[in-house]
């Protein structure tokens, strides 16, 4: 970490976005995470893609847990308001705050201890319920804040710096939030931007549960040899299925591909994903096929990375349950109290 | 041998096997009485079982309007042989075994200082109906029907009920009179009519008060108090909380034009969640609440916390039930003061308010959504299952057309445009309440990150000793204010002066009014003070020094409310005497005025060297 202030003043010629802010008006606060530390580069892609979205930065709300994942959602979109709640339960809190305002976007922050271990039932509940949101685990599998225990996600057999073997079957959250309903389901790696940058503005276009697993070293108790998350095993086995360009508005694409080697989808708010493919065919619509291939990808021991699974047109809780268009936290008294003439009636069904 | 006599003023209890269908039969008994103008009490004693367990249903019939439980039973419906023995036990010297006599009983069956009324349900049930739930269900009826005619009941006012329930039925409607009419002929052509010398004789004694349960009442608070989110799991006693929250918004809060709904409610997976849910919909600015019980409270306990630190709004109904894992929990207690007041872990103090009756957890409860933003911290509503799970007679709702929600402290964005000073957890009012912003109030002022105990004034981090005592004692402040502003105590006095007084709160209030009746009349004279709410007014230290010994009258073991009560207020705990109910029933009239009775007099012996001497 530094201790050095960020600057207030920007310079004259950074360029403004159609919003009219500069990258830096997405930046947070100074981290304090750890040189080199794969949650710096995970705030980094979220505040390239809150600027190239064109996002208003106090429209976003971000939540997290407990851990050094949870701390980041302070070094990313300062002008919004942020919440750090407890550990395992963002979920919940995430949940509710997107019942209270649906206009919102919604960044829930967490790492593989908040996500996989302590709060594995509350993941699992808010993929089902369709919360739309981006769902971002900085996953390093390891404990940091409390230095160096082994996480849920932390693979068979994977070495801890003091070199003990894990004995525990991993949970791979890719894997069970595709099983439990989220509707976007991609992973990546924090030192590939060029991956990840697309991938999260594409999971903030879309209308229903994105959860992104990104693989996030920990430079202090998880990047030595033997372990399964450190950037050079994350490097080695990363098998990319594809790359995503994440193109707003509703213009159809026109650029000529070779045949085979790009398909496009479009999301309900009318963003397009052309996908390029690498290697391989893979439809990343087709669940069952996401699913397989996922398993394959663990079986053969390596980090299956891109968009792993999408459903173009999801629903979202609040179509769940039919709620009004305008937000729930403005309606006030006239909306909602349905005064004494009511009450007369309901006393006298009482009698 | 010796009959009870007595006219609008008995109890009868109905001794069922749950699921059998008695329950809408005995509520009908108990509301045909009450359209006579004469208030009933109900209560509903069930275990955690959905067929085959015991369950019993105790009607006091009160033309004085007790509706506390008065303990003692004057006759018993025994229709489940499984608890005979202990049923027949139950009932007063010289009160009434109405039984199905259609097998032979043993004399030993029976007890000789009691009356015996047979009737044989079940032989007339099967020469009449062929179909086995038939047989079951309408058994019911037809023994309404017998008791109708032994306690004078008016059958049209029961062929009403019949008619509103089955409005529009009418295949249902006439085979309910019909059974009806087959217990009442049965009893008209073989029996005393003077057997029963229990009575019931139209009065007017009910007036416009409304029959309807806590837990309902509590719902349509929820809803008039403009709660929009509702997050829940399901746990007795209060699941029917959510659910009449639910059946209410269906009726009231949907947009007339598209339809749509004006409330969220999500059945959580587990009451983390539920509470997580509250919590994040009050940061975010809607108004929220969580029903639950006991266990629900314990695994709310971190987040409770949290939101107070953090200082969001939520409100928690705790419906109120006996201890850990399943059976006593179908029974009622009063037994979480504790475990709520100071939920979580570090220094935590929650407002908690106390309804007596269905009433008061309407109001309450809206109330609640009030403080809950005006405060900007958890309020609990305690009610229980005997409050909650039963109907009650109460005075009706009642809404002011000119009251709108108190959202409390909540910067705009034209205030923050106006250039007022934001600090999120800033006193600028010295009522130890800070302003906050909803998120997205404005695109560069009023955003702050949120978190528990480590921030300064402007919600920056720090972890300087000096900023977490300064937090602190705003937050103590904040308690203070509360103590003001939360529904203060109501002091009920004796008309001769007394140096005994009694504290109370909550469902304990029918009964506790009841027992000083009684204590009155038997020439003992104590004050009384109901505490509707925690923290406690100044008033509730001023009455306690006003007295030599107060009694506390709780249905706990440990004198929960008596050991806040030491705790908030510097007091010598002598004079504070526990009275004492906790095995599951609703604590009784007869049971307090005893216990006090019983302690005064130890309190006025007069010691054996003074008497010598």
């Amino acid at each position: 970490m530094t201790y050095i202030a960020k600057p207030k003043l920007h310079h004259p010629s950074l360029v403004k976005n159609k919003a009219g802010y500069t990258r830096r008006d997405y930046e947070g606060a100074v981290s304090t995470l750890c040189a080199g530390c794969g949650h710096d580069s995970i705030s980094a892609a979220i505040i390239q893609a809150c600027y190239e979205l064109d996002i208003l930065p106090h429209q976003v709300a971000k939540l997290s847990g407990i851990g050094c994942s949870s701390k980041a959602p302070t070094y990313f979109v300062g002008a919004s308001h942020g919440f750090n709640t407890v550990h395992g339960r963002m979920p919940s809190v995430m949940t509710g705050a997107n019942l209270a305002n649906r206009d919102l976007i919604y960044m829930g922050v967490s790492g593989d201890g908040d996500s996989a271990s302590i709060g594995l039932g509350q993941f699992a509940h808010i993929m089902r319920r369709g919360v739309n949101m981006t769902y971002i685990v900085m996953n390093n599998g390891v404990y940091g804040l409390t230095k160096g225990q082994f996480s849920a996600t932390a693979d068979k057999g994977s070495v801890s710096k003091k070199g003990v073997a894990n004995s525990d079957e991993s949970i791979d959250l890719v894997s069970l939030a595709i099983l439990m309903g989220a509707t976007f389901v991609g992973r990546s790696f924090s030192g590939d931007k060029h991956q990840l940058v697309p991938l999260i503005k594409a999971a903030m276009a879309h209308k229903g549960a994105a959860f992104l697993d990104v693989i996030s070293p920990c430079v202090a108790f998880n990047n030595h040899a033997g372990s399964t998350k450190s950037y050079d095993y994350v490097r080695e086995h990363n098998e990319a299925l594809n790359r995503i360009d994440f193109i707003e508005g509703r213009e159809e694409i026109t650029t000529q591909y070779a045949p085979g080697t790009m398909t496009t989808v479009q999301q309900h708010d009318g963003s397009w994903l052309r996908l390029r493919k690498l290697g391989e065919e893979y439809d990343p619509a087709d669940k069952i096929a996401a699913m397989k291939r996922v398993q394959e990808g663990l079986a053969a021991g390596e980090v299956v990375t891109g968009l792993l699974y999408i459903d173009p047109t999801p629903k979202d809780l609040h179509h769940h349950l039919n709620t009004v268009e305008a937000p729930l936290n403005t309606l006030n008294t006239p909306d909602l109290c349905p005064g004494p003439a009511a009450l007369d009636k309901i006393n006298a069904s009482l009698r | 041998m010796k009959a009870l006599a007595a006219v609008n003023d008995f109890v009868v209890k109905f001794a069922n096997v749950n699921g059998s269908g008695s329950a809408s039969a005995n509520e009908l008994f108990a509301r045909s009485i009450l359209r006579m103008g004469v208030p009933v009490s109900p209560r509903n004693i069930f275990p955690s079982n959905i067929q085959g367990l015991p369950t019993w249903y105790e009607v006091r019939v009160t033309e004085k309007g007790y509706l506390g439980r008065r303990g003692g039973v004057d006759m018993m419906v025994a229709m489940n042989p499984q608890t005979w023995a202990e049923d027949v036990q139950e009932i007063e010297p010289g009160g009434y075994l109405f039984y199905d006599s259609t097998k032979p009983m043993p004399s030993s069956a029976f007890r000789e200082d009691i009356n015996i009324v047979g009737v044989p349900l079940t032989a007339i049930t099967n020469a009449t109906y062929t179909d086995a739930r038939q047989r079951q269900l309408f058994k019911n009826i037809i023994y309404v029907g017998a008791l109708s005619i032994l306690l004078d009941i008016d059958p049209e006012e029961i062929k009403k009920l019949f008619g509103e329930q089955f409005r529009g039925k009418e295949k249902l409607l006439d085979s309910n009179v019909k059974a009806l009419n087959l217990g009442r002929d049965w009893a008209t052509q073989h029996l005393d009519p003077g057997l029963v010398k229990l009575k019931v004789r139209r009065a007017n004694s009910v007036g416009n008060r409304i029959f309807v349960e806590g837990n309902n009442a509590a719902a349509l608070g929820a809803v008039y108090g403009g709660a929009t989110v509702c997050a829940w799991y399901p746990i007795t006693p209060s699941s029917s909380l959510a659910e009449a929250f639910q059946a209410h918004c269906k009726r009231l809060r949907h947009d007339k034009e598209s339809g749509k709904a004006k409330y969220a409610i999500v059945q959580a997976e587990d009451e983390l969640a539920s509470i997580g849910i509250v919590i994040g919909a009050g940061w975010n600015g809607s108004r929220a609440f969580t029903s639950t019980s006991g266990p629900g409270i314990s695994l709310m306990t971190e987040f409770i916390g949290l939101a107070s630190f953090a200082e969001v709004p939520a409100v928690i109904v705790n419906v109120q039930r006996g201890g850990p894992s399943t059976g006593m929990p179908t029974r009622t207690q009063q037994s979480d003061l504790l475990s709520c007041a100071y939920a979580s872990n570090g220094d935590t103090k929650h407002v908690l308010l106390f309804p007596e009756d269905p009433r008061e957890c309407f109001d309450f409860t809206a109330d609640a959504l009030d403080l809950a933003d005006r405060l900007q911290t958890p309020v609990f509503v305690m009610t229980d299952l005997d409050i909650g799970m039963n109907h009650r007679l109460c005075e009706p709702f009642v809404w002011d057309d000119k009251r709108a929600f108190d959202r409390g402290k909540v910067m705009t964005a034209a205030d923050l445009d106006a250039g007022k000073t934001f600090g999120r957890y800033l006193d600028v009012d010295g009522d130890g309440i800070p302003f906050r912003t909803y998120p997205a109030t404005h695109p560069t002022k009023g955003s702050y990150f949120t978190r528990g105990t480590t921030k300064d004034e402007f919600a920056r981090y720090s972890e300087e000793g000096a900023v977490y005592v300064r937090n602190m004692e705003r937050l103590q402040k904040k308690f203070d204010t509360a103590r003001k502003i939360a529904p203060q105590p109501l002091r009920y006095s004796s008309p001769k002066a007394t140096r005994y007084g009694v504290i109370y709160f909550g469902s304990t209030s029918p009964a506790m009014a009841e027992a000083l009746d009684h204590l009155e009349e038997a020439g003992s004279h104590v004050n009384a003070l109901r505490v509707r709410a925690f923290p406690f007014a100044q008033s509730v230290e001023d009455f306690i020094h006003e007295h030599d010994k107060v009694f506390v009258v709780e249905q706990n073991r440990d004198g929960q409310l008596r050991s806040m009560i030491m705790n908030e207020f510097t007091l010598d705990a002598r004079k504070l005497v526990p009275v004492l109910h906790y095995d599951g029933t609703p604590i009784t009239a007869r049971f307090i005025a005893a216990d006090i009775a019983k302690k005064l007099a130890q309190f006025k012996v007069v010691p054996f060297e003074k008497a010598a001497s």
